[in-house]
Order: structure tokens, then C-alpha cells, then sequence
């Protein structure tokens, strides 16, 4: 049995513990906020927060996560954080295709919880493992910066 | 809606659902009695299949393969050439031979492992190189066009010259990435096939499957999902998956899904072309070009595809944006047993443009002349013939963008303080690099009028929203967006009132492929065409619909026998301009500033808009120096996004871009195509400033930091 909180609710399971975590919170929860692009943790777009640390959920096999902290995009959307990412990346026009934007918000929220107000430079290192294809990144920069200002005091 | 100026942003429609990841993409989705398939692929480059002999397969699970397709097997585009399940002859790694389905991914995976298949193998053509020299050989031609000034008139050109300058430049292969890679499902039901996913173009997939299924028209039907990316990746190989899951889902009369990984998706689908390009340019003692002969050959890989169509928009844009006395150009699509390339963002120009501009930057150095000078000298202007014998109908501001640059980057100033940098500096050399580009919008010659024949529709409800009924899909572009504000902004209702669904061909008519930036100019104006009907006849509270077709406007008529006339009815042009620092130790490029300068009618969005100039040109200036793919035995050898290399966060920097006005009399609200033109001038930008901060010469990109070193070895043992 291997047991952790998800979106702060707790979870029991007797899945194989080389289950991936992505797998799992998507097949299992139906959490879709997560998605995979490749597989490899190369691209960001599964990231998760593990005991408050970004993670791509495509490297995790669940049993190393017993007894941990699991949250997702769904556990973050009611937050005043999230409404004012989800505000800023409209404004900035951060969002294209947008497969890779729950990855990218979470990344966004987690460099901001760090370091609330990053530079130009400290942005594009956090956002570094996260890929984005459509848009160059510099609107999400953007977003981010404008979050960073936005939410003062939230982070 | 009441802006005073289209170009001020909305709100995009589909922002919350992608904000917040609750907008289901394809791989999102389950239905019920959904099976996934797996593809056995061919492992080797060209042979004939022998035998095939199947593992025992659980209950549950089925082989589909040529045998289960009840039309003809092969995925309907241009030619008959790509089969859908590959059965007598397999001609790259890769090609699907069969489809394994069933309820468990791991034991399809397992299961694959336990095909047998006995090939007899010939010898393949793994390069281009392989297939120029080949070219006469039956069947590894597969298209070619030559045109322009006749080859005696510039023989004897030639032989007056000063000198002939011949040079050879090559492109290597661009890989998509899209960051959702594709997937298709088929939903079975007793009367009907439907098939959905991430796609671009929902009549191609259509037309191939009635093909494919030798169904009636109303028996299938294809809804477009959520889709993560296309940039051309998904404009033609979509159809292909579509005949897989639909094929299979008749088959064992279930749901099939087909969703590739990483690795699958960059093995096996298209890629930008690999391309050779060859010039030949008569000079004059002063430098001046007298004549330019241009032969270009595009890897087509295994199928033809789109590789005709590609080759033709490669050698529309041959010249560039240049006005070159008596061109001549030819082309050749060559058949290698390599994965079939095809559509990308650009669609031929990019290699070219790439190649012109090298080109005509180097014969600069042997007019001593700074290259933008002398690129400015050749630039067409307003009246001018195109290398076809069209004509450049509406004004060109590309002198005011270029001036407007130079000011903004400081080109003069910059330039000085660079070579004194460069003087001081051992390690790390600066340098500037410009491009100079334009994008015909819309479909080559005649394509709207006789192969596309869009049709928008609108429909109204009883509560007075209006829904745009068409089949472009909005891939991040933004359409669902900028479509919706034209219409809002025509019939002057509030812009969310406008709804603009994910399109389902049972719902919309045939407004054409989302491709070839014709979106906003041909289909956004039939809608506004379309809207200013509805408006005229507008009963409140009551259902109503209209349509509007494509009318064509015409100009010199085009003929793709001689390759003559307009070619398109409109250009949207572009200036670059990047500064880059070298690390002649790595042979790392940086990225020190990026300036761009755009014309495209008017922009819809502004905020739409600097999201394709971002985007594209990140993808653009990554084609010239970072994005590497090669293939060696017919084998793609970059399976993962690292190995690839596409640009992170860390290698772009921040963008000064400006869009001049220049209103388009055919588009709505002035606007002309804008998605591909922003990726064209990235490469030969790129190139042109590494290659002066190392004052030397490349013939080839992607520029990596190898192809650095290597030339910096080279130079050294030149200098001794």
C-alpha cells in the first residue's frame, strides 16, 4: 500500500509501485491539468509540486512518493496565486497552443514562492526546464513579471 | 463589439481551458469500448515483405493490416504513393506495416516485440546527395519545374562576365515539436466513423478517409480537438493516423486510440525538407549581378506528400525579395527511403530564403559593399515583375522598415564599436546579421479557385449569438480569437456573443486547410463577406443562417505547366535584424538582440500577432544555428527533444518588433497572412551576423557550434 496527499486529499493505493505518478493522476483522478509531452523529463508539461518542489511527474514512479505531498494544477486553481497567474499570462499573452501552460503555471508558481520578485534573468532560468514551442517565451516572461507585481505581498 | 481599431486585443477565447488544463486534447479523452493501437513499423529502409508471422495474440486483442482497409490502400493527398498499411513494399524506417489493438498499452507494447516479418532488402537511397546523383534513375524524380530567362540568353551573358560565382548551400531537416504530439481516435459507432484529434486540416483527413473506407460521404466524420501545436507537423500526417484508427476501429468494431510518444512522433513524422541549393551568378567587374541561375533538390523522403507543392513555393521564393536580371531557376522533389517530409511553417521558403540570402550577402563581400546596401539595391519595388511574370501589385514599405531598423538597432554605431570589440576581444567576437524576406499569402497560383473552393458559414441563434461554422482549427494561432472579433466587429455585437466551436465537418462546410497563411485573409474575409450579409438581413430572435463562398479575384492567370503568372495574390514582408556574441573557444552562439520589422496588411490582434513574431522567429533564428536532425542508414537519430535541441527560455532574448500598416484591399480589414512569414527571416539573420562576427563564410545551416570550430580550424590553417 502506498499512501500520499493529492490535492490535499489522501490517497491509498495498491497500484504498482513503478506506476508513474502522471499515470496515475490522470488515469486514475482524471487530473488532466497534467500533461505529458514527452515522457522523459525533458519538457516540463507534466510538472507537479512534490512536498512543495517542482517535479515532473513522468520521472516519478509512485512508490517513491510515499508519505509525500502531491499537488496539482486542480490543487492550485482555487488559490489567489493562481488568479492572478491566469490573469497575467492573459494580459501577457503567454498562452498559444497551450499544452504546455498548466506545466508552465506551475513552474511560474514555484520560482514566484522562491523568489517573489525575480529578474528577467532568474525567470527565464525557472522557467528553463519547461519547453514551450509556440511562443518564444517572452510573453511568458511577461506574465510572469506582471504576476510578480500583480501578486505582491501574495508570494 | 466596438473597437475603434481591429488591432486592439481581446481576450483570447480559449484562454480558461488552457490557463487552468481542463481544455481535454485528444490523449484526454476516453470513451467507452476504447482500445488503444500500436504501429509495427518497418525496420529497414527499402524491401519487399516476405512473410509475416503474428504472436499468439489474448482474447481481446487483433492484428489490423492491409487487409481490413475496404478501399484502396493508400492515404489520399496528391499521389497514391504512401500506403496506409505498408504490404508488398516497405521503402523507409518506420512505415507502418501493421496495427496491433487492445485494451492494455503495456501488452500491445510486449506484443509488437513478438512480430515476425521476413523481408527480402534492396539497396536504399539514405541521402540527397545519393538521390541528385540518381535523379535520371526511374521513380527518384518525383517532380520538377524549371522557368525564367532562357539558358542561352544567359550563356552569353556569362561568357561577357567578369566572373561566375558558384555556389552550393545546404539545409538540414527541422523537426516540429509541437509540445502535444499527435494523436487520433476513432469513435465506432453502427452508422458512422468518427474520427478526432490534433489536426490542421479537417477536410484532407475527410477526403482520405471516405478513400480509405469506401464509405459515403455521411458515414464518417471528423471533429477537431484541442490541438497542441502544429506549425505544418499537422497539416497532412494526421491523415494518415486517421486511416489507421478508423480502419481499425471498423475492424474490431471499437474505439481506437492512437497516441505516439516522444520519440515515435519525432522518429516518424514529416519534417521540414532537406534541401540543396545551387547558384551560379554572372558579375560584372564592379561586382553587380548580371545574371543567377538557381537549381534547388528537395529530400522528399519516401512519398511524395506535399513535396511538390513545397518545391514549388521554394522556387517562388528563389530571388527572394530581389529584383535580379535575367534568373533562371529550376527544382527537383527526389525520392531517398527516409521518412516522408512535408509541411512546415514556411513551406519551402525557409530553405530558400535561407540560401538567397547567403547568397547574395557573400557576392556583397566581392562588391565591397556592406550586404544590406546591396541587398537594398536589388529590392523589388511597387510595379515590379516577380521572377514568374506576376507583378508586385501594392506598395512595398520594405525601405521605410529597413530604415526604421537600422535607427532602432543602431546598425552604423553598433558596427564601429563591434569591430573594436572584436579587435580587443580573442575569445568572444560580436557580430550583426540582417534579412531581408517577404511570404506569399495564400495558396500558390490557383490553388483557392480550382482545389480549395472555401465555403464559410454563419449560423445565428434564437438568441442572437452567432457561430462561426468553419473548418480551420486554431492550433495556438489564435483564430478561434482573431476569427470571432471580425465577425463580432461586423455585425457589431458584444465579441463574446461570437462563439466559434471546435469545427466538426458535420457541422461546417469546407472553408479549406488550416495552412499556408491563408487563414485570416481569405477565410477571415469571407466570414466578414459573410457577416455583412447576416447583418443586412438580421431579424432579432429568430434562426438564421447564410454562406459565402470564395470568389476569386483575377490577376495574371497562373499556370504551373510554364510557371508563369501571379503566383499569389498578395506578399507580406519582413525585415530582421540580429546581434550575436561567438565563443570561439565553444563555438557557442548567444543571442544578444533581435530586432523585427513586419508588413502584414493589418494586424487583427496586436497581441495575437507578437505571439507569432515571438514565436516564430524563435523558431526561425533556431532552424539557423541550434536545431539539429540528421538521419545516417535511413535512420533519424535525434529520438528525444534534448538531442534535438529546439530553443529553451534560456537561449531567446527579448524581441523589439514593430508591424507597419499597409492595408490589403482583398483581406478583412487590410489584413494579409502573417503565421509563416515570421519564421522566414530567423536562419539568414542568424547566419549573416555569426558570419561577421568570424568574418567568414558558411554554406550551410544549421550553424552549430561543430560547424564553428570546424571553420575556425580550417581558417587557421589557411592563415598558417
Amino acid at each position: 500500500m502506498i499512501t500520499f496527499t493529492l490535492n490535499g486529499r489522501l490517497v491509498e493505493t495498491d497500484a504498482a509501485p513503478t506506476t508513474r505518478l502522471l499515470d496515475f493522476i490522470r488515469d486514475e483522478y482524471e487530473l488532466i491539468g497534467t500533461k505529458e509531452g514527452c515522457g522523459e523529463g525533458e519538457c516540463g508539461a507534466c510538472s507537479v509540486f512534490v512536498n512543495n518542489l517542482l517535479q515532473n511527474s513522468c520521472l516519478i514512479p509512485i512508490g517513491a512518493i510515499d508519505g509525500s505531498d502531491i499537488v496539482t494544477i486542480e490543487g492550485i486553481m482555487e488559490t489567489e496565486q493562481f488568479k492572478i497567474l491566469d490573469e497575467s499570462y492573459s494580459v501577457a499573452g503567454g498562452v498559444q497552443c497551450g499544452y504546455c501552460i498548466p506545466g508552465m503555471v506551475m513552474a511560474s508558481a514555484a520560482l514566484l514562492s522562491k523568489n517573489s520578485h525575480p529578474s528577467e534573468a532568474e525567470i527565464r532560468e525557472g522557467i528553463s526546464g519547461n519547453l514551450c514551442r509556440c511562443t518564444g517565451y517572452n510573453m511568458i516572461v511577461d506574465a510572469i513579471n506582471l504576476a510578480a507585481k500583480k501578486g505582491d505581498g501574495l508570494w | 463589439m466596438n473597437l475603434k481599431d481591429i488591432s486592439t486585443s481581446v481576450p483570447r477565447k480559449d484562454h480558461k481551458g488552457k490557463v487552468s488544463g481542463q481544455l481535454a486534447y485528444i490523449s484526454d479523452e476516453k470513451v467507452e469500448n476504447m482500445v488503444y493501437g500500436v504501429l509495427y513499423r518497418s525496420p529497414i529502409s527499402y524491401g519487399k515483405i516476405i512473410s509475416i508471422q503474428l504472436p499468439n495474440l489474448p482474447i481481446g486483442y487483433e492484428a489490423v493490416g492491409a487487409e481490413h482497409i475496404p478501399g484502396p490502400n493508400y492515404v489520399k493527398i496528391i499521389k497514391e504513393d504512401q500506403p496506409i498499411f505498408a504490404n508488398e513494399w516497405v521503402n523507409y524506417i518506420g512505415e507502418p506495416i501493421l496495427m496491433l489493438v487492445g485494451e492494455d498499452l503495456d501488452t500491445l507494447y510486449s506484443l509488437l516485440d513478438g512480430v515476425k516479418i521476413e523481408f527480402e532488402e534492396h539497396q536504399a537511397i539514405y541521402t540527397l546527395d545519393e538521390a541528385i546523383q540518381q535523379k535520371s534513375v526511374s521513380g527518384v524524380t518525383m517532380a520538377s519545374y524549371e522557368f525564367g530567362e532562357s539558358l542561352a540568353t544567359i550563356s552569353a551573358i556569362e561568357q561577357g562576365a567578369h566572373q561566375i560565382i558558384k555556389e552550393v548551400y545546404d539545409t538540414g531537416y527541422q523537426e516540429h515539436v509541437y509540445l502535444e504530439p499527435q494523436g487520433m481516435l476513432a469513435i465506432y459507432k453502427d452508422d458512422e466513423i468518427v474520427v478526432q484529434g490534433s489536426m490542421q486540416c479537417l477536410y484532407y483527413i475527410k477526403n482520405a478517409l471516405v478513400n480509405a473506407l469506401a464509405c459515403g460521404d455521411d458515414e464518417v466524420r471528423v471533429v477537431q480537438s484541442p490541438t497542441g501545436g502544429g506549425f505544418g507537423g499537422k497539416e497532412e500526417f494526421p491523415s494518415m493516423m486517421a486511416c489507421h484508427v478508423a480502419v481499425a476501429a471498423k475492424a474490431v468494431k471499437k474505439s481506437v486510440m492512437l497516441v505516439f510518444d516522444r520519440s515515435e512522433d519525432m522518429v516518424v513524422t514529416t519534417k521540414r525538407h532537406p534541401a540543396k541549393l545551387k547558384y551560379r551568378t554572372a558579375l560584372d567587374k564592379d561586382g553587380n549581378i548580371l545574371s543567377m541561375r538557381v537549381a534547388l533538390f528537395l529530400d522528399s523522403g519516401a512519398n511524395e506528400g506535399l513535396s511538390s507543392v513545397v518545391l514549388q513555393r521554394a522556387l517562388l521564393n528563389s530571388a527572394g525579395v530581389y529584383k535580379i536580371p535575367h534568373f533562371h531557376a529550376k527544382g527537383y522533389v527526389l525520392k531517398t527511403n527516409t521518412v516522408p517530409n512535408g509541411a512546415f511553417r514556411g513551406f519551402g521558403a525557409p530553405q530558400s530564403f535561407a540560401g538567397i540570402e547567403s547568397h547574395i550577402s557573400h557576392l556583397s563581400k566581392l562588391a565591397n559593399s556592406d550586404p544590406l546596401d546591396y541587398k537594398r539595391k536589388y529590392l523589388v519595388k511597387q510595379g515590379d515583375p516577380t521572377i514568374t511574370k506576376g507583378k508586385f501589385r501594392d506598395s512595398i514599405l520594405m525601405e521605410e522598415m529597413i530604415e526604421d531598423l537600422l535607427k532602432k538597432s543602431e546598425y552604423k554605431k553598433k558596427k564601429g564599436e563591434f569591430q573594436t570589440f572584436n579587435q580587443q576581444n580573442h575569445r568572444y567576437k560580436k557580430g550583426f546579421g540582417t534579412s531581408l524576406f517577404l511570404h506569399g499569402c495564400g495558396f500558390t497560383g490557383s490553388g483557392e479557385r480550382d482545389h480549395i473552393k472555401a465555403k464559410v458559414k454563419l449560423v445565428k441563434t434564437k438568441d442572437d449569438q452567432v457561430m462561426l461554422k468553419i473548418s480551420n482549427s486554431d492550433m495556438g494561432q489564435g483564430i478561434l480569437t482573431t476569427l470571432s472579433k471580425i465577425v463580432a466587429k461586423e455585425l457589431d455585437l458584444p465579441y463574446e456573443e461570437v462563439l466559434y466551436p471546435y469545427p466538426d465537418t458535420k457541422e461546417v462546410p469546407d472553408s479549406g486547410p488550416t495552412v499556408a497563411s491563408r487563414t485570416t485573409m481569405i477565410v477571415g474575409r469571407l466570414l466578414q463577406r459573410a457577416a455583412k450579409k447576416l447583418k443586412a438581413q438580421w431579424q432579432t430572435g429568430v434562426e438564421q443562417e447564410v454562406m459565402e463562398d470564395y470568389a476569386h479575384r483575377e490577376m495574371i492567370p497562373w499556370n504551373e505547366k510554364t510557371f508563369t503568372g501571379d503566383a499569389y495574390p498578395a506578399y507580406s514582408w519582413g525585415v530582421n535584424i540580429v546581434e550575436v556574441e561567438v565563443d570561439t573557444l565553444t563555438g557557442n552562439v548567444k543571442l544578444e538582440k533581435v530586432y523585427a520589422n513586419y508588413e502584414v496588411g493589418k494586424v487583427i490582434d496586436n497581441r495575437v500577432m507578437k505571439g507569432q513574431i515571438d514565436g516564430g522567429l524563435a523558431q526561425g533564428l533556431a532552424y539557423g544555428y541550434l536545431e539539429k536532425m540528421t538521419s545516417k542508414q535511413g535512420r533519424i537519430q535525434q529520438k528525444s527533444i534534448t538531442d534535438y535541441g529546439p530553443p529553451t527560455s534560456m537561449d531567446v532574448v527579448s524581441i523589439q518588433s514593430k508591424v507597419f500598416d499597409n492595408p490589403y484591399a482583398d483581406g478583412p480589414y487590410g489584413a494579409k497572412g502573417a503565421g509563416e512569414l515570421t519564421l522566414i527571416g530567423g536562419a539568414p539573420a542568424v547566419q549573416a551576423a555569426i558570419e561577421n562576427a568570424l568574418q567568414t563564410s558558411f554554406q550551410q545551416i544549421p550553424i552549430t557550434p561543430e560547424v564553428i570550430i570546424e571553420s575556425l580550424l580550417m581558417k587557421e590553417g589557411e592563415e598558417g
